[in-house]
């Protein structure tokens, strides 16, 4: 007894020489932290702000669903997209939308096995909006088919047409790669959960609470059996997690990189692409986890000591994607493809085409972050969501970039043309915020947002 | 002496992670074998105490994984090599490194499935009901409280006996039957005259205190 508690004291002094205790959460013990979190579930009542939120959210939502049912009706000319720049904003979206993911994966998984015990309070926050941003991923992708409702062909199935996906194309590797990474981090973000709906099944008080958290709990008893298999189970996910997010990106950068388009055959490609979401994704993180703490009065969880190893985060990667930038055009300059090295010139030079966007792109990836560097800044909420909002813009202009400037001048000057995006383009971007934000909200009235069995 | 109603066994409640790793060693220790420790978090060592060594699932998820990249791999060689072969690019019919990419995603893919359907195989859930859930506060097991349940199907277990030696490991509370089925209440194990006698024999200074903490 004795010395378990000096062991534990040594342990918390050895924690607080080295700056931990500012991640752990504050003058809270076990009964505590599962009042604070469940009761967000369970007790706080469902005030004007979050029904407020949720109807614009939910308004957006609608929004979105009228345009895909436009889209459906009239094909995809409705948006900008012809030759030669056939990939537009869809393509644009989607990239974005699943680099936001990566973030969640990497918070989750990586820090997992690098025993960083800090991500406890943001992994599930972090964990959702993966799910919910590869929910809109996915969607960009499958719209943008042309025929959406012949979207199992994409799949190996013995057919009536004796057809095949082509493996030997990225495109391909791509739909295993997204719906693979979709269905391990529901399990991972499931898995989770468990012990989480066990005790908010314990704890509600009513009795359709009960139910649908006991199922959601699959008749967890916190059995110490259960939670020995438990572990491991957790820990392969996370390990399984851990290359299954870098290939995810590396695969859809493949989708550039395998193809001879001046401006996409680039072998940094695969690191430049995942050093980029998770860029983007962090920035997310950020812009979620600062309401929220508010919101929730979580602001003995998330510290704001957690929002700053997150800003720092921000930075590395701002610096490891403007390294990607620079080697780009870096190779570009010193190789002698003529087509690869005009294209990436007119990226920098073409104000009449798109160097408006590139420039603007390395203002907010490049420049904004920087002011990251000052300690007093990294813990200022209003300066985190103004360079997040603006990582978040610059990582779409990013991929505008990339995929419009690309095929806007291929090869033969004959086949140049400019893409002119229409309304029905950002109504579509704008729709699927509605989708993310909603599916959000939801989870936050619902599910328990911090984790809790970690937390103790 | 065998017990009259079906029984699940005896449960006793702890209040903090040390008490409950101590209380379970003293139990391996004493003979016990069928016993089961509940805890809101994993705590260090009481699977290891519980007589737990190695979880069986990491076998089934490189199991998975194998299947899983050797079948993903044999998908795209007989569809691009054997059922419909294609010249795409000049590569060969066996074009193995376009192959990689879903070879590698379906050995992630059926591995964490396998984790998850191997976790819910080894451990039997979902499952419907459970005898503990019988047992009043048990509701705390998720959230800060601890317990103990020696199990009735153990061959050492007896019921006079089994409550001494659980009364003996200092429980907050009395030692609590856990029936098998709904068929009554739960109730302290034979009747409060036990209690008292055992009472005395309690070696604990800090009986007192985990009263306070009550």
């Amino acid at each position: 007894m004795n010395g378990l508690s000096a062991l534990a004291a040594a342990k918390s002094n050895e924690e607080r020489a080295l700056g931990l205790d500012d991640y752990i959460p504050r003058g809270q013990d076990c009964s505590s932290i599962s009042e604070q979190i469940s009761n967000v579930v369970l007790a706080r009542p469902t005030g004007w702000g979050f029904l407020t939120s949720l109807g614009i959210s939910t308004s957006v939502l609608m929004l979105f669903t009228a345009v895909i049912v436009y889209l459906l009706m009239t094909g995809v000319g409705i948006w900008g997209i012809d030759i030669p720049v056939a990939w537009g904003f869809t393509i644009t979206n989607f990239v974005w939308w699943i680099g936001i993911g990566h973030a969640g994966t990497l918070i989750s998984a990586i820090l997992l096995l690098l025993h960083q015990k800090w991500r406890t309070p943001i992994n599930r926050i972090s964990e959702a909006m993966t799910i919910f941003a590869l929910m809109c991923a996915g969607m960009f992708p499958l719209l943008h088919l042309g025929r959406p409702w012949f979207f199992y062909w994409l799949a190996p199935y013995p057919n009536t047409m004796h057809l095949w996906p082509q493996f030997r194309s990225a495109l391909v590797w791509d739909v295993f790669a997204v719906s693979t990474y979709f269905l391990v981090s529901l399990i991972f973000w499931y898995l989770g959960m468990i012990p989480d709906m066990a005790t908010l099944r314990d704890r509600s008080r009513s009795r359709v609470g009960r139910v649908t958290y006991g199922v959601l709990a699959l008749g967890w008893r916190n059995s110490a059996r259960h939670w020995h298999l438990y572990e491991s189970a957790y820990l392969l996910l996370g390990g399984l997690a851990t290359p299954l997010v870098v290939s995810v990106h590396s695969v859809v950068s493949s989708d550039f990189a395998i193809s001879n388009v001046p401006g996409w055959h680039e072998t940094v490609f695969p690191p430049y692409f995942v050093a980029g979401a998770i860029f983007s994704g962090f920035a997310m993180v950020i812009l979620l986890c600062v309401p929220i703490r508010h919101i929730y009065r979580l602001k003995d969880f998330i510290t704001i000591s957690h929002l700053e190893v997150m800003a720092r985060i921000l930075l590395v990667t701002s610096l490891l994607t403007s390294f990607g930038y620079l080697s780009e055009q870096t190779f570009s300059w010193y190789g002698h493809d003529k087509p690869e090295h005009y294209v990436y010139l007119n990226r920098l030079i073409g104000f009449d085409q798109y160097a408006l966007v590139v420039w603007g792109l390395v203002f907010c990836n490049t420049i904004a972050p920087q002011i990251l560097w000052f300690p007093r800044l990294r813990r200022n909420e209003w300066v985190l969501v103004a360079v997040s909002l603006l990582v978040l813009l610059g990582m779409w202009l990013e991929r505008y970039a990339i995929i419009v400037t690309s095929l806007h001048r291929d090869y033969l000057p004959s086949s140049w043309g400019m893409f002119q995006p229409t309304i029905w383009d950002f109504l579509t971007l704008f729709g699927s915020m509605g989708l993310f934000a909603s599916a959000f909200l939801v989870f936050a009235r619902l599910l328990p947002m911090l984790s809790m069995s970690e937390g103790r | 002496m065998k017990p009259q109603a079906p029984l699940h066994g005896l449960i006793v409640e702890f209040t903090t992670p040390e008490d409950i790793l101590r209380a379970t060693q003293q139990t391996w220790q004493a003979g016990y074998r069928r016993v089961d420790a509940y805890a809101p978090y994993p705590v260090e060592g009481l699977a290891a105490a519980i007589g737990l060594k190695r979880s069986p699932i990491p076998s089934l998820v490189l199991m998975g994984g194998l299947v899983g990249a050797a079948s993903g791999f044999a998908m795209q060689f007989y569809s691009m090599a054997v059922d419909y072969p294609f010249n795409a690019g000049g590569r060969p019919r066996n074009s193995w490194p376009v192959f990689i990419p879903i070879t590698f995603e379906m050995l992630i893919l059926v591995a964490s499935v396998s984790a998850l359907l191997g976790l819910l195989f080894v451990t039997g859930l979902p499952q419907l009901h459970h005898p503990v859930f019988y047992v009043p506060g048990f509701d705390r097991a998720s959230q800060d409280r601890f317990f103990l349940c020696i199990e009735a199907t153990d061959a050492k277990f007896d019921l006079k006996e089994t409550s001494r030696f659980l009364l003996l490991l200092n429980p907050l509370g009395p030692v609590v039957e856990v029936p098998r089925d709904s068929l009554g209440p739960p109730r302290p194990a034979t009747g409060a005259a036990l209690h008292g006698a055992i009472a005395e024999e309690r070696i604990s200074p800090q009986v007192g205190e985990q009263e306070q903490q009550r």
